[in-house]
């Protein structure tokens, strides 16, 4: 690892002026992505940032939605009385991110700001439509995720909280990698009132994606059997040594099935 | 450079370190606790498993400035002055969980983690997938589990 200064802004305010006035120092959450980067030489930054002491975690709960700050952790989300009552999905998505330990440290934050095309939470934030609340502004999740690796935020721009609103139904599934965890293929469904949304993560290359055949289908009909014979385009999707385009492609029906009948 | 002061197996430290120092860094090179292991270094063997503030965190994943005002507990702060081993420990020994020994402290850490945070108990099934971050590539999980599951009811009853 390269060598940085550390610091442990007080306040959001102060982590903003810090990342502000050097281009090169980075934010840094949870660290469960990051740390792993800079141990790769992969990153050189002149300051670490670390969002820890500026205020940021905490989860509120209303009638209509669930916000949670953006230096809560998985496992504080996951065991948390409260989400687990209103979006029971989205504490048990945290529930199953990476293991115990790394639960212990990894952030909703975090994990939204890097947008790794394999992560859990961008799923859930996009079909739940939530909105990515930050120090300069609000996101909807359909205008915050912009390919692998890349959102919205701009420079000096921390995402402060995430507010989703309550579906009446919702559940995630994953197909996971037997080595790393990440998902293959992970798909978050969730019924609205107005109808049905359906994120795919893991699956394609352009990073997390909302799939239109599978909510055109379960808005019409919230079942399992409604997403036979809805197909998936093998033109985006990943490619590896773990799974090919096609199979990828038919993880996504079936996993999607399987999220359906857990909802 | 920075200064990191943590308390580390009921002891104040106040160390001298990089900002890249890692904590697992801190703890075996600067503090000389030896007990916990770099395995993979990449954060999926878990053989650097400490308890920050109480919970299980990999320690070659966490910068040392990260831990500063923390409490740290390692392998090396379970057993009792007298030597009397943690139940975990002695349940390991008991069951014959361990072979080489090298995820062991990990092993052992997560699993006190794991029990702790069920007080109602664990299933077998829980305490595997409770295991998930903790690789073992001689002796197998069998008998980690079954001394996990004998040493929860001996926390418990503590």
């Amino acid at each position: 690892m390269y060598d940085f200064n550390y610091e442990k802004p007080a306040s959001l305010a102060a982590a903003v002026a810090t990342l502000t006035g050097d281009a090169d120092a980075k934010a840094l959450a949870g660290g469960m992505t990051y740390i792993p980067v800079l141990k790769m030489r992969l990153a050189k930054p002149s300051a670490i940032v670390d969002l820890s002491a500026a205020g940021l975690s905490g989860i509120t709960v209303t009638a209509s939605s669930v916000t949670i700050g953006a230096m809560t952790t998985h496992d504080t989300v996951a065991k948390n009385a409260q989400v687990r009552a209103a979006i029971p999905a989205l504490a048990a998505l945290a529930g199953g991110i990476g293991d115990e330990a790394v639960r212990h440290r990894g952030t909703i934050g975090g994990s939204l700001a890097n947008n790794d095309p394999a992560a859990c939470y961008p799923s859930a934030v996009l079909a739940l439509g939530a909105t990515i609340k930050t120090n300069k502004r609000s996101i909807a999740a359909d205008d915050y995720f912009q390919g692998m690796f890349t959102t919205a935020l701009e420079d000096g721009e921390l995402i402060v909280s995430v507010e989703f609103p309550i579906p009446q139904k919702a559940a995630y599934e994953k197909f996971r990698n037997p080595a790393s965890r990440y998902a293959i293929v992970g798909v978050f469904v969730a019924k609205f009132a107005n109808g049905a949304r359906v994120a795919v993560t893991g699956a394609s290359q352009g990073g997390v994606f909302r799939h239109e055949g599978m909510e055109k289908a379960l808005s019409a009909n919230f079942s399992p059997d409604a997403t036979a014979g809805v197909t998936t385009d093998t033109d985006n999707m990943n490619q590896d040594i773990h799974a090919s385009a096609e199979y990828r492609a038919h993880l996504v029906g079936v996993v999607t099935k399987r999220a359906v009948a857990k909802a | 450079m920075p200064q990191v002061t943590l308390t580390v197996n009921g002891k104040q430290h106040t160390v001298t370190v990089e900002g890249r120092t890692l904590l697992v860094e801190l703890l075996r090179e600067k503090i000389g606790l030896t007990g916990t292991h770099v395995g993979c270094d990449t954060s999926q063997c878990g053989a650097c498993v400490v308890h920050v503030n109480g919970v299980s965190a990999k320690s070659c994943t966490m910068l040392a400035m990260q831990a500063d005002g923390a409490n740290v507990t390692t392998i090396e702060g379970l057993a009792a002055a007298d030597g009397t081993l943690h139940p975990m420990q002695e349940m390991f020994r008991e069951h014959h969980a361990l072979q080489c020994g090298f995820c062991t402290p990990g092993m052992v850490m997560s699993a006190i983690d794991l029990v702790n945070s069920h007080p109602q108990g664990l299933t077998e099934k829980e305490i595997r997938e409770g295991l998930e971050g903790n690789l073992c590539r001689c002796t197998g999980y069998h008998n980690i589990v079954k001394a996990i599951a004998a040493a929860a009811p001996l926390m418990h009853a503590k």
